[in-house]
């Protein structure tokens, strides 16, 4: 029990990896304000061009959206990180990053906007047309707010998987929460600093996942 | 040397690729074999721990709750360095593959039982009333009744999520699981060359977009709601 408790919870250890675990953790923040946004509008222009008239842009956005959903985070932030610099390209590990979990965020963000306008009915569409509204403004003032209010469950739960996602970004040195945690742990031979920066997530994560489970609870019953 | 010349070259070289696709074949074995017990193993966690929260007996239920939140706000990452280098720490040693298998495994279990638990709640009261009227006892009224419709509202969801799950089989990479992605970037820092990466990806696509399609077909097939 003093093994474990010296191996994982030892407070000395947490205390001295504090400083750079904050480091990290404020780097996640960063990542977070900037992944969030871009995949909540890379997603809308998705689900808008998804739902084009046009059969050839409608079958591109379906293909893009399938292929980015197939590929794991990591192998294509991988990909983007150690691929691109052969292509002549250096992306810093930050843009990298972002790129990789635009890319992948914006698809499933993509995909739940898309049931969300799927879920309102067509007469909206044309009530709001009748009315004199162009189609731009129907969708911006009419089907959106409507369809985001219908989904607004899994977008929270998707956005909860993209913080989680920003661990990832430890693989390519990003100094983020998880690569500072583990830093400290390979100088300090000690899991502690690992379990300090789970504690953090779970701090940070635990309030959405449980306001979640109760939402899903409800609709269920 | 043209730029196509080149690019080709870089990212799509016949001879690299002849070289090295036994290795990335090998990978692709190693993902799916985990990728498989990972859903076996989960799927089972969580449905076991469904049926047992539905006795609802309050201490127990409490722990299921705990693991179940946890295990679905951690990022899998974090859970698999605590364990592949903690545990070795304190005398446990398991090799990365177990380390990866077992983090998925419980990760899915989590999200699993709160999927199954979800569909157990939306089966109205009248069914549970009605069978055991029949004279069925409580695990026969769950086992015959309940379940199987509470399996069905929750294939959908399950699917999802059992695909996003196996895709972080790619993490092992991290802890040195010889799979895909780790066979890519040995073989890319062998040869210099990023064919080995592409040829990574293109394997990753194979092995998920039938998985990703076969998900959106069960996906519209288990589409109705209770009866």
């Amino acid at each position: 029990m003093d093994v474990f408790l010296h191996q994982f919870l030892n407070l000395e250890i947490m205390r001295q990896a504090w400083p750079i675990i904050f480091k990290g953790l404020q780097m996640t923040a960063l990542l977070c304000l900037a992944v969030i946004p871009l995949g909540l509008m890379g997603g809308l222009v998705l689900a808008s061009a998804s739902l084009s008239r046009r059969a050839v842009l409608r079958g591109a956005v379906k293909g893009l959206i399938d292929l980015f959903r197939a590929l794991p985070p990591l192998v294509l932030l991988i990909l983007i990180y150690s691929g691109l610099p052969f292509a002549g390209l250096n992306l810093s590990p930050f843009a990298a990053v972002c790129l990789a979990f635009t890319l992948n965020t914006s698809s499933f963000y993509g995909e739940i906007y898309r049931a969300g306008i799927e879920s309102i009915g067509h007469g909206q569409w044309e009530a709001a047309r009748s009315t004199g509204l162009g189609a731009g403004h129907t969708f911006a003032h009419v089907i959106l707010p409507q369809a985001v209010r219908n989904v607004l469950p899994d977008l929270v739960s998707n956005t909860v998987e993209v913080v989680k996602l920003t661990s990832i970004a430890s693989v390519v040195s990003f100094t983020e929460l998880l690569y500072a945690a583990d830093m400290a742990r390979s100088v300090t031979f000690n899991t502690s600093p690992i379990v300090l920066a789970a504690a953090i997530y779970l701090v940070l994560l635990w309030p959405v996942v449980r306001l979640m489970s109760r939402l899903e609870h409800r609709v269920a019953a | 040397m043209t730029p196509l010349e080149r690019f080709v070259d870089t990212f799509l070289n016949p001879r690299l690729m002849a070289r090295y696709w036994p290795d990335i074949a090998q990978g692709m074995l190693v993902t799916v074999e985990i990728a498989l017990a990972v859903v076996v193993t989960g799927v089972a966690l969580g449905l076991g721990l469904a049926v047992l929260r539905s006795y609802r007996v309050r201490p127990v239920n409490a722990l299921i709750v705990v693991f179940v939140d946890v295990f679905r706000a951690l990022p899998p990452l974090v859970l698999i360095l605590i364990i592949y280098f903690g545990l070795p720490n304190i005398g446990v040693n398991l090799s990365s593959y177990a380390v990866l298998w077992l983090v998925l495994s419980l990760v899915l279990g989590a999200f699993a039982e709160e999927i199954f638990w979800a569909g157990i709640l939306s089966v109205r009261k009248g069914q549970w009333d009605a069978a055991r009227s029949t004279g069925l006892g409580f695990g026969r009224t769950l086992l015959y009744v309940v379940l199987p419709q509470a399996v069905r509202l929750a294939v959908p969801p399950l699917t999802n999520r059992t695909i996003a799950i196996t895709k972080n089989t790619a993490l092992g990479t991290v802890i040195g699981v010889a799979e895909i992605i780790n066979q890519a970037q040995t073989a890319v820092s062998f040869s210099g060359n990023a064919t080995p990466l592409m040829m990574g990806a293109v394997a990753y696509i194979l092995v998920f977009i039938p998985v990703v399609l076969i998900g959106a077909h069960v996906e519209r097939r288990f589409a109705w709601r209770r009866a």
